[in-house]
């Protein structure tokens, strides 16, 4: 027994590296796609676009692994959550629908290619949105009777999950911008610059009204927050989060192109770890443990096998793949 | 009024209509890509620009073809748990496994090296990027072995038990779940489609451009390379299907029944109908027109051995007749169709008119689709032929659904229409857009590369590739 509940444990770290190798990969090519309407037309554009067109499919297949891997290691929490968001998923899929075929299509077709640049501005904002909304209906609670969802078909749809959704889209955003400090120059960068900036103050408020907002939900959330031992930890976040702050917009006044990249990923990773310690060691809050979801011992081992395997492969040929495109998308191609 | 509409046959039809619209795209990428990499690797070995030059045609035209696969499969993912929930709760246990090694040996190869192989000439070493290029077609292919595993699994379970909670669950050896007695059969049969797809979408795109040009030596090359593999897969693929229905009489007799039209047993020699119209009602084909006792000739291998009917089965475990043996004779149709064009490119090439025979170009334009037309319409006669059942025998499509409602389901069943024909079907468009175009010396990269796209080195000029003769 000890044995497997440790398996079960490893499957949930696991899940959650890949939803947040997800969230931060496919976040800063959803980013981009958010900020779009804010660069100029041909050039400015086109750097966007090109630094992410030999990235974004290997970026978005970690959402494959995440869904799949939830289907496969915890198939009950897989069951419930989708049917709990089935709007919000949908529209996801169909927001990444857009975006997707948006890379290709508006080299394609240069007389529609606003319409495409708008689909992919359009597919980004639903999608991350959509994501958003999802953390937030996850976090407020979803009924669950007999292993199944038990609610209604808008039962998401509430302040607190539209301001999830809000803040998603501008972590998202804050992403992308600081990935184009780092990937372009010229005007595009100075750009970046600026919209970098702005997000970064809205990134703190949204940050700010949703911690303000979690204790007003139904699961006690904020007991783990300040029980011992978890209070050890999680009393570092908050002044993690206002020292990572105050080197980034300093970073931002410097000019460094890699830095403010690098610290928003280290908000982001805060952010998660502290929605970890939040739900653990729950699925679904407060209906669902990580033991009560899971797939019997012999299918997590079979995929563990493997995925101990070839999880640092893929990292190595990804980051090779990243290697071969580094440098700035500037007037002179990758260098 | 929305919630009068029954959320199921709703949640059906949307599997079936996204389901049907990613196969579409996979079935010519896995095709492609092979070809992709075939080019390129003569192109490496011969020196000989026309296949450099054929390769970045072609290579253009995958990469909107991929993009597509991607997000229409994306979607596939999460149907599952958006409108299969129980099924995915009881089955999870075993395919969820399979699906994960799907996206872990082959998704992310064909997504890490796909930039390399379509932006990365010029980054990368010549035989590096040959690399990449092959990667992306093993990762389809490791692709096809994964999902055709899982879907043959549902067909024809082995290797389970069933636990407490009513879950299926390993029992014992992977390798019996992985290797379930229809795989074999269906990946082979799969593959060997997506292979004649292509090759007859390639043979139209060349036969177009012969029609315009007959001396252009790309659409000589195409066209050639085309109609040979049509020629040695086509039958290659009728006998595959051959051994495929024989494995399927043995597992889902039911679904062979359905595809024959036999509503009656036969005890001494069953008659093959070629047409007719099912009559579910009266339990009989109307109009028949058969070959007396060729299915047991065909089926069992002998003319009078007896052969059950759909009368053996219960009428609420019968699979839905008339559309299987409407999709199984298309399938079959279009197969012995393809295989008709095979032979006829093999006559000309012994007249030595391959390319100056009209006739034949414009037969190979309107097969250029067919490949497609089968495909569809094979997956049809599987899957409706599984039915009533998810898991064939031991789990009924009745309670897989999720808890649904209807509105819920019918607005994003509406929504998936309108975005499919519309964003498909621009990229269709430019596709043959692409097609369209008469392959030409000195083809560009795709035009997204950042080099071109940033305006200042022309690719070729950064391109490790020879300048081709005459320039
Ligand atoms: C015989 C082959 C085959 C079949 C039956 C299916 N697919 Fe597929 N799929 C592929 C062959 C393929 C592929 C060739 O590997 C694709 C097409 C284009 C691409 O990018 O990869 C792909 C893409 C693709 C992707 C995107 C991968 C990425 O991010 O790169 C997903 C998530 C799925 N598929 C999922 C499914 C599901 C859930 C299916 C069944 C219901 C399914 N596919 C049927
Ligand atoms: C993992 C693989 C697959 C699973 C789990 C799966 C499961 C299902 C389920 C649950 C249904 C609904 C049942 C029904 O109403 O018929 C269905 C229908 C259908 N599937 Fe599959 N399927 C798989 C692969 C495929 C593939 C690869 C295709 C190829 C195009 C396909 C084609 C169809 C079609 C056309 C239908 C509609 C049939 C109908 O409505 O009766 N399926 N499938
Ligand atoms: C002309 C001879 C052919 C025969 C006798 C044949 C036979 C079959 C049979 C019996 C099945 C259903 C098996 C099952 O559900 O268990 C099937 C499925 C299928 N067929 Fe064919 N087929 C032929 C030609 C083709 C052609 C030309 C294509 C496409 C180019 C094709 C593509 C498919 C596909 C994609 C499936 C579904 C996947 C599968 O179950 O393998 N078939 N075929």
């Amino acid at each position: 027994m000890v044995y497997n509940l440790d398996l079960t444990v490893i499957w949930a770290f696991i899940i959650a590296f890949a939803v947040f190798a997800y969230v931060v990969m496919d976040g800063f090519d959803l980013g981009i796609g958010i900020i779009f309407p804010f660069f100029a037309v041909g050039r400015e554009r086109d750097q966007a676009m090109n630094s992410i067109a030999p990235v974004w499919d290997g970026n978005e297949t970690w959402l494959v692994l995440g869904g799949g891997g939830l289907f496969a290691a915890f198939p009950l929490a897989y069951s419930i959550i989708l049917p709990a968001t089935y709007p919000l998923m949908i529209a996801m899929l169909l927001g990444l629908v857009f975006r997707g075929v948006a890379f290709e299509f508006r080299w394609r077709d240069p007389a529609h290619r606003s319409l495409w640049d708008v689909a992919f501005t359009a597919g980004s904002i639903i999608a991350a949105f959509a994501q958003g909304v999802t953390l937030g209906a996850l976090l407020q609670g979803i009924k669950v009777a007999n292993d199944a969802y038990a609610g209604g078909w808008l039962d998401w749809l509430s302040p607190f999950s539209v301001l999830t959704g809000v803040g998603v889209v501008i972590a998202y955003a804050l992403l992308g911008a600081t990935w184009l400090i780092w990937k372009t120059d010229g005007t595009g960068q100075h750009r970046a610059y600026r919209l970098a900036a702005t997000l970064g103050i809205l990134m703190l408020i949204a940050m700010a009204v949703v911690s303000a907002a979690t204790p007003y939900l139904v699961f006690a959330y904020w007991r783990h927050w300040f029980e011992m031992p978890g209070v050890l930890l999680t009393a570092q976040v908050p002044i993690l989060v206002v020292i990572a702050s105050i080197f980034y917009f300093r970073s931002l006044r410097a000019r460094a192109e890699r830095l403010p990249f690098l610290i928003t990923l280290c908000l982001f990773l805060l952010g998660f770890a502290g929605l970890g310690i939040s739900i653990f060691p729950y699925v679904v809050p407060d209906q669902v443990t990580i033991w009560d979801a899971a797939a019997p011992e012999e299918s997590q081992l079979f995929m563990l096998v493997g995925t101990v395997i070839i999880v640092p492969i893929i990292l190595a040929y990804t980051a090779w793949a990243y290697w071969v495109f580094r440098g700035k998308v500037g007037e002179h191609g990758y260098h | 009024m929305l919630e009068q509409l029954d959320p199921v046959l709703l949640a059906r039809i949307q599997f079936g209509f996204t389901v049907s619209f990613h196969f579409i795209f996979p079935s010519f990428s896995i095709g492609l890509a092979s070809y992709l990499a075939v080019l390129e690797g003569l192109w490496l070995k011969t020196g000989k620009s026309v296949y450099l030059d054929l390769f970045r045609c072609w290579l253009k035209i995958f990469a909107v073809v991929f993009a597509m696969g991607v997000v229409s499969g994306i979607v596939m993912s999460y149907q599952f748990g958006t409108n299969w929930s129980v099924f995915s709760t009881k089955a999870g246990p075993v395919i969820g496994p399979l699906m994960a090694y799907e996206v872990l040996t082959a998704f992310f190869l064909e997504a890490g090296f796909l930039g390399v192989m379509l932006f990365g000439m010029s980054k990368v070493g010549r035989k590096l990027h040959f690399t990449a290029t092959c990667m992306v077609a093993l990762g389809t292919f490791i692709s096809a072995t994964w999902i055709i595993s899982v879907n043959s699994w549902m067909q024809t379970p082995t290797g389970f038990a069933i636990n407490a909670r009513g879950q299926f669950v390993p029992a014992g050896s992977w390798l019996a779940i992985i290797f379930n007695p229809s795989f074999p059969y269906r990946l082979i049969h799969t593959v060997i489609a997506s292979y004649l797809t292509t090759s007859l979408v390639v043979g139209a795109v060349g036969a177009w451009h012969l029609l315009r040009d007959r001396s252009n030596p790309y659409a000589r090359k195409m066209f050639s390379m085309a109609m040979w593999m049509a020629a040695i897969v086509a039958p290659v693929q009728i006998f595959a299907g051959d051994m495929h229905g024989l494995n399927t009489l043995e597992h889902q007799p039911a679904k062979v029944m359905a595809m024959e039209g036999h509503f009656q047993s036969h005890p001494d020699g069953a008659p093959l109908i070629l047409f007719g119209i099912p009559n579910s009602a009266e339990k009989r084909i109307d109009y028949a027109v058969q070959i007396p006792k060729a299915s047991s000739l065909i089926l069992k291998h002998g003319p009078d051995a007896p052969l059950a009917g759909l009368d053996t089965i219960p009428d609420d475990r019968e699979p839905p007749v008339g559309v299987i043996f409407w999709s199984f004779r298309i399938m079959v149709g279009l197969g012995f169709a393809m295989l008709g064009l095979g032979l006829l490119s093999v006559l000309a090439r012994l007249r030595g008119s391959l390319y100056d025979w009209p006739a034949l170009h414009r037969l190979a334009i309107i097969m250029g689709p067919s490949g497609f037309v089968a495909v569809i319409a094979g997956w049809i006669t599987t899957e409706v032929g599984r039915q009533p059942y998810t898991v064939y025998g031991q789990l009924l499509t009745g309670v897989s659904h999720s808890p649904l409602a209807a509105p819920a389901v019918a607005a994003s069943l509406v929504a998936f229409i309108l975005v499919y024909f519309s964003v498909f079907g621009a990229g269709v468009w430019y596709l043959l857009k692409l097609m369209g175009q008469a392959p030409h010396a000195h083809e560009s990269d795709p035009p997204q590369t950042p080099i071109r796209s940033a305006g200042i080195t022309p690719a070729h000029a950064l391109d490790g590739a020879p300048v081709p003769a005459g320039s």
